[in-house]
């Protein structure tokens, strides 16, 4: 404590030596839009990173609550975050090993009585060092059936996140309002979640943004009229019900490669690989969801 | 002459050493844990050498990355049975070993009364030895208490 004054440390070095830059630049390479969530990530970044050199510096720190809870809507991306954050906890030096461990209701909750504790230490204990991701966290409570075990299950978690923040952390995702009423009805869950991310839904460039690097991943391309006709079915597709974001945009693509495919088998001529690669606009007007559109009144 | 003062059981990995630190048994559980074995927690309230086999606590742990998980369980197992032999195991599944790799006591019962050494005289001055725990004279579960 005494040297703490004439120390002084270099951040940015130590921000180089940790190799977090490179996490994050990938995921803004990576991660189309999503803002808040970027934003908060830097945050989180720059707390641990700051704690790091407090600690090397004797000054007392505590380290974090990193417990989140990822909302929003289907598609905007919760699931991929979360895997990217194992890795950043990991490089930050806040979890010790940096795997994910990702889990639904079906894996915490048992079907008997003395099955579910059992169930849900197994599940921690794989998750130590790591991140355990529980997917639609709002099916552990089932308010309709007061003898669910689901609340047994949620109360062991509860005491694991208070009792050995350092050895895990805990991600919770699912859809907004249904993450409310969970949360409303456990507010110790509430209370122990220190980040509370947003997932705003895509734009349609956005989107559209989306499908050019999930086509690129595939070696795929849209030709200029197919790139057009597929912003016209974006509009379409998000007046439509269940609409997903980046997962119905990347269904429709899977479903346009299809049509290609045929296309190509059909029209029985000599192909290159630059047709193999190109989706054309007709692949993408074939869809059902422009018949749709126009049927209707609006 | 007491060779063994205190009666401490010496059994498996640093037996004759001061009881492991969580830390230390920490350390212990991820040198496993980097080699693939898969843990288990064991106890036992009858200590004699040639009782191998003791009870497990929960099923052996497979697919972990951290010790902090078994150390939870080890917790548990203590939580339960404060004054019985806990001790933590290291199974190797590798094709040609598939055997204990680590074995070592982690918890132990406050007073350990030790072994009665039985000699029994035989025919032409031949001697039968026993080895009798004298904590096992009672019934299972009484012991240690």
């Amino acid at each position: 404590m005494t040297d703490t004054t004439d120390t002084t440390v270099d951040l940015q070095r130590e921000f180089a030596e940790t190799g977090i830059g490179e996490v994050l630049d990938e995921l803004d390479r990576e991660l189309v839009g999503l803002k808040p969530v970027k934003t908060r990530i830097r945050e989180i970044a720059a707390l641990l990173l700051v704690d790091r050199v407090r600690q090397r510096l004797g000054l007392a720190t505590q380290p974090p609550t990193l417990h989140m809870s990822f909302t929003g809507n289907p598609g905007t991306g919760k699931t991929t975050v979360a895997l990217r954050m194992a890795n950043l906890l990991h490089r930050l030096g806040h979890i010790r090993k940096g795997h994910l461990v990702s889990v639904t209701r079906d894996d915490l909750v048992g079907q008997y009585i003395g099955h579910t504790a059992p169930k849900t230490r197994e599940v921690l204990k794989k998750a130590m060092g790591g991140v355990l991701f529980i997917d639609e966290a709002y099916y552990l409570y089932r308010p309709e059936n007061e003898r669910d075990y689901g609340q047994e299950a949620i109360e062991i978690l509860l005491q694991v996140m208070e009792n050995q923040r350092d050895d895990l952390v805990v991600i919770l995702a699912g859809y907004a309002d249904r993450m409310d009423t969970f949360f409303k009805a456990n507010p110790g869950f509430h209370s122990r979640i220190a980040h509370h991310v947003d997932f705003p839904d895509y734009a349609d460039e956005e989107l559209l943004d989306i499908a050019d690097v999930l086509l690129g991943a595939q070696n795929y391309r849209f030709s200029d009229e197919a790139r057009k006709a597929f912003s016209d079915y974006l509009v379409a597709r998000r007046r439509q019900p269940h609409f997903a974001n980046a997962r119905s945009v990347r269904n429709a693509l899977d479903r346009a490669r299809l049509r290609q495919a045929n296309r190509l088998f059909e029209s029985g001529m000599p192909l290159d690989a630059d047709r193999l690669m190109t989706l054309e606009a007709p692949d993408i007007l074939a869809s059902r969801v422009f018949a749709a559109a126009e049927g209707s009144p609006a | 002459m007491m060779t063994n003062y205190g009666n401490r059981l010496t059994q498996g990995q640093f037996s004759f050493l001061p009881d492991l630190t969580d830390e230390q048994i920490k350390a212990q559980v991820q040198y496993a844990l980097d080699h693939g074995w898969a843990l288990g927690v064991e106890y036992t309230d009858d200590p004699h050498p040639r009782n191998t086999y003791w009870e497990m606590y929960g099923m052996p742990m497979f697919d972990l990355a951290d010790a902090a998980g078994v150390l939870m369980e080890i917790n548990n197992c203590r939580k339960t049975f404060p004054n019985h032999y806990v001790r933590v195991t290291a199974f190797d599944s590798t094709r040609g070993v598939e055997s204990l790799r680590m074995s070592f006591i982690v918890n132990r019962p406050d007073d350990e009364p030790g072994f009665k050494l039985e000699r029994q005289e035989l025919a032409g001055r031949r001697i039968a030895y026993t080895t009798r725990s004298y904590a096992a004279q009672k019934p299972e579960g009484e012991r240690y208490s």
